[in-house]
């Protein structure tokens, strides 16, 4: 037994408690790095204790980050939500852990009230509200389809989706198709306006992305490998979460030549649909988020794992899952993003933190990569160093480090990856999340962006179900 | 590619299609040209198999056989023969693995757990953690430094047996080792941690389930001449049933695997029998030479075991220092007054005055029925160890904070009774930068008050900050008599009660 070298030479050491002891052995000339230890930031300690002690933890863990690494994306398909995820009539997707009308916010309300009103179930808002509140109209949260969806993430039957693959394991994602900035309906926006852009993208956009998706590949071209974009954005200045402007043209340039192949359109509605595309910042980012749940889903159900699965937000509370504890949602009350606002929209304007779009960086990108988004750092509050602590903070939540997912000025270190619950209640430090900021209204729309992060609350539920398995085990 | 390489028939290729890794291509780039360079490798292609690369690889006779897609790492060498290849494809991993540390960040953000810290080291250098949190948060701290390969030094006290056992099994099926919980001393490479002296190094390895016992120990083999290699604490309990002699016996094998240390010796308080005699049988099994120096009424007691030690290894028994005080007169029929900070040393004092006194009470005691209880001043024979955890709840170990045994001087100089006080001074790192200064003044006051003859076990080298000569001059001049084995104080102050063991 040679104790990992130990005995072959004056040791370094890593001092965690008191300082006697460190200055002791500085005054030796001893080589010491003191940890700047504090008391956990929540959770009993006999759970942490429980959890740091649980034999099968290290594997599992290892197994669910593993995992997560070897998941890969590719885009196979477009096709409507009744289609891919046999979304019923009667029945909408929306974002989060699973919600009722009764707690819904302003957007949530918004987008459900548009979403019924576009598929021609209700001919007024009053009449869609009866539809929703009465119960005609059954809500469940994306996340239980495979799906994940921005902000209020409403999925109807008639919407079109991005239908991803893993190659490595054949899981699927799906995620709808962005509609770009301003009054949209996952912003909660419902007004003609958002209708007619709804009913063009049903009509133009998601047909003709289809029949250019499906025809590149029925032509034998490989498919458009989405997590290779990702990795690509992230040295190109995007984080991929509220910035996705070089993603957003990268698709666009590996679209483009399909979507001009697709025959018996208008060349008008082609011309329109790569109009579209090149104006909308955002329009990767329904790519990238199902790309990270396809990782996601990859780690789920690995027993005593303390990885996250699943950040999601529904506008009214914060919703996370572990990869130890397979469904089961732990939630808390969404806290409200501080940020830059549009116009004259200030911190009153904005509704509390919602949607799945947090798959991004519990994948490790977004808030977990701000060090590789310098043009955004201002935007979402604060300055490059800022940025690069940040980055820093998350490396010490996270198990691993995404080797796919290099952030140049971090000396193209992978971003963090796989958020360990129990290093969440270590730390103190909760998860940065990057976000958009919808109207508090049901009808706003989009009133700014900023900086958010889970309540506390989620972590202490799922610290203390993680330990009960643990004790189980 | 290496120009001055063969190429041939012999060669030795290996081409392998690998999935979920990704790297972007500059990177692989440079693992290529990094394993290219080597000697004996003749071609390399480290790329993601995409068509482009695929061709290039088809190119050099490195194609992979079958299908490949482009998320897919392909690597392929072409070496002179195994050995070589065997060389670059580990070197190969190495280089994916490699990575650069953060340059960019202006402000370092502090590592927050013993994890983060630890995972900034080189991963084959000698390292351990130490860690002082408050008990019920060392569990997770040291099961970090497991998880990263390394051993750990757990101060903390407060630590569930359960916990103890649970870290201890982990550590073991990880190679490393626990020292602790409430471990205080260790000595590792010449690097003292904790509470330990300034000991020369030496071929003697240490193994000790007792703080202040490791301490006398290595004092004693210093002043006779002979160094120390490791001090590796194991922690009060370790020798106990429930823990079962988990961590003694990996220190064992691994003083056993090290080339600097050719004898070892196991100090400790008494250990459950089964524990000990699993213990003699592993050492029976080594090659280094293991004496066993536990504490207890029929083994002897810590200097002689040194002294036994010495002389196996065919070395004289030195006069061990003293200073011998005035010349005291004896108080028979005085009650014994073993004022310790040491644990173990409050231990030793029991042990070889009992036979001579009959029972002796304590905090500590020898058998359950002389428990002291919280009458730390009761009259008759009295040993107490001010160091025992119940005594340091909120306030520092008696080894820096003298106050509480200041109290107990002046409580013993106050009383009617006649009395001889026996305390140990422990010196080196991490105790008081001058306890003689601290002490003089309250033995002066208490000599003054009544005849008190003062015995001092001065436990320490020259080497130690505060010099072992200059601190016994100083209680010396005082009045009292100092020796720097406790054994021989304790029976000196047998001597001055009449009652010689």
């Amino acid at each position: 037994m040679n104790l990992g070298n130990l005995l072959s030479g004056p040791p370094s050491i890593v001092a965690a408690g008191v300082d006697v002891f460190s200055d002791a052995l500085r005054a030796q000339g001893a080589e010491v790095a003191d940890v700047d230890w504090r008391p956990p930031g929540f959770g009993d300690p006999d759970d942490l204790a429980a959890l740091a002690l649980d034999t099968r933890r290290a594997a599992a863990n290892r197994t669910a980050v593993e995992r997560l690494l070897a998941a890969g994306a590719v885009l196979v398909d477009v096709r409507p939500a009744r289609e891919v995820i046999g979304l019923a009539d009667r029945m909408l997707l929306h974002s989060g852990p699973p919600l009722e009308w009764e707690n819904a916010s302003g957007p949530m309300r918004g987008a459900l009230i548009g979403a019924c009103l576009f598929e021609g179930w209700a001919a007024d808002v009053e009449e869609a509200e009866i539809l929703l509140s009465t119960g005609a109209v059954t809500l469940d949260p994306c996340h239980h389809h495979r799906t994940v969806g921005p902000m209020a993430g409403v999925t109807s039957p008639s919407m079109w989706m991005w239908c991803l693959e893993d190659p490595v394991t054949g899981g699927q994602a799906f995620c709808n198709l962005n509609e770009g900035l301003g009054k949209v309906l996952r912003m909660g926006a419902f007004n003609e306006e958002v209708q007619a852009r709804l009913r063009w993208m049903r009509d133009v956009l998601g047909p003709v992305l289809s029949k250019a998706v499906r025809g590149s590949i029925d032509a034998g071209n490989d498919p458009l490998d989405v997590k290779a974009v990702l990795a690509q954005m992230l040295q190109m200045g995007d984080e991929g979460h509220n910035r996705n402007r070089a993603g957003s043209l990268m698709a666009l340039r590996e679209l483009s030549p399909s979507i001009v192949a697709v025959e018996g359109v208008p060349s008008s509605d082609i011309a329109a649909v790569l109009r579209f595309i090149g104006g909308n910042e955002h329009f990767f980012l329904n790519l990238g988020m199902p790309t990270a749940k396809l990782a996601l889903d990859a780690a789920r159900d690995v027993p005593g794992s303390t990885m996250l699965t699943v950040m999601s937000r529904n506008g009214t509370e914060f919703g996370i899952q572990a990869a130890g504890t397979g469904d089961r949602w732990f939630t808390g009350p969404a806290n409200t993003p501080v940020g830059l606002f549009l116009g004259d929209y200030g911190p009153d304007d904005a509704n509390p933190d919602i949607g799945d779009s947090a798959i991004m960086e519990t994948y490790g990108i977004g808030g977990f990569a701000m060090a590789a988004a310098p043009a955004i750092v201002r935007f979402v509050g604060g300055t490059v160093p800022d940025a690069l602590a940040t980055t820093e903070r998350m490396y010490q939540l996270t198990l691993a480090e995404n080797p796919a997912m290099a952030i140049p000025i971090m000396g193209f270190r992978g971003s963090p990856t796989g958020i360990d619950v129990l290093k969440v209640a270590r730390t103190g430090w909760l998860p940065q999340i990057n976000t958009g900021m919808a109207g508090r209204i049901a009808g706003t729309g989009q009133v700014g962006a900023g900086l958010v992060q889970p309540p506390q609350q989620c972590f202490e539920q799922a610290l203390v179900a993680l330990a009960e398995e643990a004790r189980k085990a | 590619m290496s120009p001055s390489a063969p190429s041939g028939g012999d060669a030795a290729v290996s081409v392998q299609l690998r999935s979920g890794v990704y790297a972007d291509s500059v990177k692989l780039m440079q693992v290529s040209r990094r394993v290219g360079a080597r000697d004996g490798v003749s071609a390399v292609l480290v790329a993601m198999a995409t068509p482009l690369n695929l061709e290039l690889a088809a190119n050099m006779g490195l194609a992979p056989a079958g299908d490949a897609s482009p998320e897919q790492l392909l690597i392929a060498v072409r070496a002179e023969d195994d050995a070589a290849l065997a060389d670059a494809l580990a070197d190969v991993d190495a280089a994916l693995a490699e990575r650069e540390r953060s340059t960019g960040s202006a402000t370092a953000v502090a590592h927050r757990t013993v994890g983060a810290g630890l995972d900034e080291l080189a991963p084959d250098s000698p390292a351990l953690a130490i860690v002082s949190v408050p008990g019920q948060y060392a569990v997770a701290e040291a099961a970090d430094a497991i998880a990263a390969g390394r051993s750990v030094l757990v101060f903390s006290d407060g630590v569930p047996v359960e916990h103890e056992v649970a870290l201890k099994r982990a550590a073991h099926d990880a190679g490393v080792l626990v020292m602790g919980p409430d471990c205080g001393t260790a000595i590792v490479s010449g690097v003292a941690l904790g509470f330990a002296n300034v000991v020369r190094p030496g071929p003697v390895g240490l193994v000790a389930a007792s703080g202040t016992g490791a301490q006398q120990v290595s004092c004693l083999l210093d002043m006779a001449g002979v160094g120390v290699s490791h001090v590796l604490g194991v922690g009060g309990r370790d020798l106990k049933e429930e823990v079962g002699g988990l961590a003694t016996l990996d220190a064992l094998a691994a003083l056993d695997a090290d080339p600097a240390t050719e004898r070892v010796l196991v100090v400790s308080k008494p250990p459950a029998p089964s524990v000990a005699a699993a213990v003699t049988s592993f050492a029976d099994g080594l090659s280094v030479p293991v004496r066993s120096a536990a504490l207890s009424a029929e083994t002897p007691d810590l200097t002689a075991a040194v002294e036994a030690l010495l002389t196996d290894m065919g070395l004289d028994v030195p006069v061990w220092p003293s200073r011998p005080g005035p010349a005291e007169a004896a108080v028979p029929g005085a009650a014994l007054k073993g004022l310790y900070s040491g644990g173990t040393l409050a231990d030793e004092a029991m042990l070889i005055a009992a036979p001579a006194l009959g029972g002796i009470r304590s905090n500590t005691p020898l058998e359950p029925e002389l428990d002291l209880g919280t009458d730390l001043s009761a009259s008759g024979h009295l040993v107490v160890d001010f160091g025992d955890d119940a005594l340091t709840v909120g306030r520092a170990h008696p080894m820096i904070d003298p106050t509480l045994r200041l109290e107990a001087i002046a409580g013993v100089a106050a009383a009617d009774e006649p009395a001889v006080l026996l305390l140990d001074v422990v010196l080196g790192y991490g105790a008081d930068p001058d306890p003689a200064g601290a002490l003089v003044p309250a033995l002066r006051a208490a000599r003054a008050q009544k005849h008190l003859p003062v015995v001092v076990a001065l436990i320490g080298t020259e080497g130690d900050p505060q010099g072992w000569s200059r601190q016994a001059d100083a209680l010396a001049a005082a009045g009292c008599a100092v020796f720097s084995s406790n054994a021989a104080a304790t029976r000196y102050a047998l001597d001055l009660l009449g009652a010689s063991a």
